[in-house]
């Protein structure tokens, strides 16, 4: 937790309600989100028990497994979310745009909207994991044949969960509580922020406890703390999965399962046992449903931060390649990534997260002042410039212009230090001095580059005196391309020689845990 | 107990050290191993085995490629391996990246007036180079070098120096240039290991975990390779090498390469008189400095000393803690310590250009900086930096601002084995903790929580394990900063 989280928390704890950590939201929103609440069978590694899916607030579609234990009955639940979510990603299929070809990539279309599966928590996340791992090695014919779509549903589920969603700016698959967290602190701990109705609470507390309120306070509104207290109370707000309330599980669903096994099948009791239990899941999942759908209200009231449609547009393009590869029959993602693979994923990660801090920076002052306080930035007054400086010590005279800016901030960074600042981000000057002066710090810097060609800087490239302006070396960071990594065939011996690629076998069906 | 116990004399253990590179000599060149892996204390003389090897590896007639992390490293290297075969006919490329301004290490040995000797060639190609007989360059620079086609059909040899802070991708982005010869890696077990920017836990347990060190995936790789060890630490007194050993390589021991009573470390007593030139504000910060004397003096007879402030969480730029190690290191410079060896027989003073100041963050390190400023001009070659920066580096006192002190939480960061390693092995004579009383409690209520993860080898000794035996050995060598009184149990002490 950074200083300035770790302040903004105290701050919401005093005033009772949650305290903005962003001024822009730096997560995409989809015209058309698919929300999605799984639940999972307690006790069982990836036994799924129902979920609430679809695109739209007041028409959620419940999906029921009546009994979890059987493996059959999973993969028919794997084969109806198929018709849900292939369904709504064949529909963001529909018109491209033209990217024009580049010196490394030639001439391609682009998709112009993506999907975006929205669950309530890290939790949903894995679980969608899960899903995927257990449904993209199974075949349509063979001896356990499943409905054709459950392998193409696990590919796109593994795909979400475990590509897109580790990827730092990337919103085609979010879990709720963690993008709210990144926009809003509370009185609480990281911790119970993972609770989404007790986060929420922080939050909105009318919208999560109203009624509640009047009744207990006379009609005085609750603070953040009281109303997460209330949303806590599993039997208002049910945990928002993929875990159950095991008050729940012993209480109720235990007994419903029973009835329904011990029912003669197709008997009017098994009928009734069905339904008990589809409407005591339904009572389960409906409260997160309807949080979720207020959790994406608050942050479509946000503006979208600067860069928001840079990083979809990264997404469509990520999808339109994943897309293509499906319709040309790729192989299902390896159940684990080779030396080559993994590697190639490290660097892709990595220049993602460096990339996403480095546009979250330039969007938003809050995340700016962040980093100022831990040293990495400072901000002040320009108090001298010297536009007409030269370095004419090369074949031609270069425009070397040297600003003084005056800040209170402690600079801790040293000399030689690259640094840039949102008015230009492209511009990174080199800090030549640092002294103290009556408290405060004199930064001098030389400027090197972003004046054009000339020899005399651009029009509105140097700063002038009295503009306030706050460098950073976050926004200066500069990331060269990966180096070239061996082909897969061609792993050297260190990592173990080129790895045996996947070829699906009778036995996949066979795994322990399926 | 182990064959080590005997204790052999200096010339013995030069002899023992020495067989240590014949017999990695002939693992390497008999032609069976495709690498072998050479695992060493801090100090036992990883460089001096990497610049012989190169020659002999050299000899054979075949082109070697040298690979370490940082530039910095490649220059020492470089020079060190002119400086030792220039006279012998050993010629030596060093490819570099494009703006690289060759340190004067590097351009005594280009040839030229004035130079040492000319056997070094810089260029940013290998076809530029001029086929030398040994080539150095980072990893970085190495997996960005386009293939020359020279030496026919890759590397013959490749030493990877420091591969312990390579991460694996690192390796497998060079590995094809030597993947039909034979590697040998050179690295430091204990120290710090390689990071990434975002969490590794996706690969945990893989054998190809990319943010893994290099000689981690090529051990899981390849179990057969051959691994040996250095057995004497050159650079730690004996003083110091039983605790680091115990506390950080309990199952590789190594012994101090010196005898206990071969070095020695004299403070002038009194010096705050003797200095007089000091400034009116220096003077005024001595007067406050009894227990600042008194750890010193203990550090210098003992080889350690923890300068303890009182119990209190603080934020991590802790103000008081910071101005300790500050007024520590200003002290040690007046009093003008004197420290004898082997080597210099006669004395060597104590400059301020061979004391550091050792921190886990950043933001502390600017803050010590900030407090030795206010300390003057005597002061300021005295070096301040993290555990990450101080990697290789030796002083002959070090002062290290504890990781935990102060804190309220052990996080893994904080508590990790390398950090600490780095911290307390970079001294030839002392080192002085500073610290906040109450680590040992902290320690104690934050037991190990991070997730366990299959495939993954159990790390031992933990954080926790090591801390514990760190602070245990420390206690006997305390001094409270208010109490002017020392605690000293020396009994305890070995």
């Amino acid at each position: 937790m950074s200083t300035l989280e770790a302040l903004a928390r105290v701050e919401a704890f005093e005033a009772g309600h949650a305290v903005p950590l962003a001024t822009v939201r730096h997560a995409h929103l989809a015209e058309q989100p698919l929300v999605f609440v799984p639940l999972l069978l307690a006790g069982e590694a990836a036994a799924p028990l129902a979920g609430l899916v679809g695109t739209a607030r007041d028409e959620p579609r419940l999906l029921v497994v009546p009994q979890p234990r059987d493996r059959d009955q999973r993969f028919v639940f794997l084969a109806r979310l198929a018709r849900s979510v292939v369904d709504y990603i064949e529909a963001r299929r529909g018109e491209t745009e033209l990217v024009e070809a580049t010196r490394n990539h030639e001439e391609w279309e682009r998709y112009l909207d993506a999907p975006q599966l929205i669950v309530p928590n890290a939790g949903g996340i894995e679980a969608l994991r899960l899903f995927g791992r257990s449904a993209r090695f199974r075949s349509a014919q063979g001896p356990y044949p499943v409905d054709p779509l459950v392998p193409v549903l696990g590919r796109y589920l593994t795909w979400f969960a475990e590509d897109r969603a580790p990827t730092a700016g990337s919103s085609v698959c979010l879990a709720l509580t963690s993008v709210l967290a990144e926009h809003w602190a509370t009185g609480q701990s990281a911790l119970e922020d993972q609770h989404l109705a007790a986060l929420l609470a922080w939050i909105a507390p009318d919208s999560v406890a109203p009624v509640t309120a009047d009744a207990q306070d006379g009609g005085r509104r609750l603070t953040g703390a009281q109303a997460a207290l209330l949303a806590e109370d599993p039997l208002l707000y049910p945990p928002a999965g993929p875990t159950t309330d095991p008050e729940f599980d012993g209480r109720v669903l235990s007994h419903l399962m029973l009835a329904q096994q011990e029912a003669e099948p197709g008997s009017n009791a098994e009928h009734a046992a069905a339904e008990a239990l589809q409407a005591a899941l339904l009572s389960q999942l409906e409260p997160t449903w309807r949080l979720m759908w207020l959790g994406i209200d608050l942050l479509r009231a946000l503006p979208a931060a600067g860069h928001d449609e840079h990083r979809w547009m990264v997404d469509r393009g990520r999808f339109t390649d994943f897309a293509r590869k499906i319709d040309e029959g790729a192989p299902p993602q390896p159940r684990r990534e080779g030396a080559v693979a993994a590697a190639r994923r490290l660097a892709d990660l990595e220049a993602a997260q460096e990339s996403y801090d480095k546009q979250r920076a330039l969007d938003d002052p809050l995340v700016l002042a962040a980093h100022r306080v831990t040293g990495e930035g400072f901000a002040g007054q320009v108090v001298a410039v010297d536009a007409d400086r030269q370095d004419t010590s090369g074949r031609s005279p270069k425009p070397r212009p040297h600003v003084w800016l005056r800040t209170a901030d402690p600079v801790v960074l040293r000399k030689g230090t690259k640094v840039a600042c949102p008015q230009r981000p492209g511009q990174r000057p080199i800090i030549i001095d640092v002294r103290r002066e009556d408290g405060e710090y004199v930064v001098e810097l030389e400027l090197v580059d972003g004046m054009g060609r000339r020899a005399v800087p651009e029009e509105g490239s140097v700063p002038e005196p009295g503009e306030y302006r706050c460098y950073s070396t976050v926004l200066a960071a500069e990331r060269f391309a990966p180096p070239p990594l061996p082909e897969f065939d061609a792993t050297p011996w260190t990592h173990g020689g080129p790895p045996t690629p996947y070829e699906p076998t009778g036995a996949d069906h066979n795994e322990e845990w399926h | 107990m182990s064959e080590l116990s005997v204790l052999p004399g200096l010339s013995n253990r030069s002899a023992a050290a020495r067989a240590v590179i014949d017999r990695v000599t002939a693992d390497l060149l008999c032609g069976t191993h495709r690498g072998v892996i050479v695992d060493s204390p801090p100090g036992a003389g990883k460089s001096t085995l990497v610049v012989e090897l190169a020659k002999r590896l050299a000899d054979t007639g075949e082109p070697v490629m040298v690979v370490a992390q940082t530039n910095e490293q490649v220059d020492d290297l470089v020079d060190r391996l002119a400086t030792a075969h220039a006279d012998s006919g050993l010629t030596i490329g060093r490819l570099s990246a494009s703006g690289y301004v060759p340190t004067e290490r590097v351009v005594r040995h280009l040839g030229g007036p004035g130079a040492a000797t000319s056997c070094v060639t810089v260029a940013g190609k290998v076809a530029d180079l001029r086929a030398p007989a040994v080539t150095v360059a980072t990893a970085a620079k190495w997996a960005r070098t386009a293939d020359a086609g020279w030496p026919e059909g890759g590397w013959r040899w490749a030493i990877l120096d420091e591969a312990y802070q390579m991460r694996s991708d690192g390796l497998l982005a060079i590995a094809p240039r030597f993947a039909a010869g034979t590697a040998l890696f050179v690295g430091d077990p204990g120290q710090l290991d390689p990071f990434a920017t975002i969490d590794g836990e996706r690969w945990a347990g893989s054998p190809w975990d990319p943010t893994d060190s290099a000689v981690a995936v090529v051990r899981a790789h390849n179990p057969g390779l051959p691994v040996h060890r250095l057995p004497y630490s050159w650079r730690l007194p004996p003083t110091a090498a039983p605790l680091v050993c115990a506390a950080f390589y309990p199952f590789t021991p190594f012994e101090a390469g010196s005898a206990p009573g071969e070095r020695a470390m004299k403070l002038s007593a009194a010096a705050a008189t003797a200095t007089a030139t000091a400034t009116a504000a220096a003077a005024a910060a001595d007067g406050a400095s009894g227990p600042v004397d008194e750890a010193l003096d203990i550090a210098a007879e003992t080889g350690w000393a923890l300068y303890e402030l009182p119990a209190r969480h603080t934020v991590r730029t802790d103000a008081e803690a910071l101005e300790s190690c500050a007024r520590i290191a200003a002290r040690l410079v007046r009093r003008e310590a004197v420290v004898v060896d082997p080597s210099y027989a006669d004395g060597r003073t104590v400059t301020a250009e061979r004391i550091a100041i050792g921190a886990a963050h950043r933001d502390q390190v600017a803050g010590i900086r900030a407090a030795l400023d206010r300390h003057g001009e005597t002061v300021r070659a005295v070096t301040v930096d993290t555990a990450n920066r101080l990697q290789g580096r030796e002083y002959d006192v070090t002062i290290v601002l504890h990781p935990l002190s102060g804190r309220r939480d052990a996080t893994a960061f904080h508590l990790e084995t390398g950090r600490l390693c780095v911290l307390l092995s970079r001294h030839r004579h002392a080192c002085v903790v500073v610290a906040r009383a109450g680590i040992s409690d902290l320690l104690d209520a934050h037991p190990h929580t991070e997730p366990v993860h299959l495939g993954v080898p159990v790390k031992f000794p933990d954080g926790w394990e090591a801390h514990q035996a760190v602070l245990a050995h420390l206690a006997a060598h305390r001094v409270r900063h208010a109490a002017r009184q020392a605690v000293q149990q020396r009994s305890a002490r070995q």
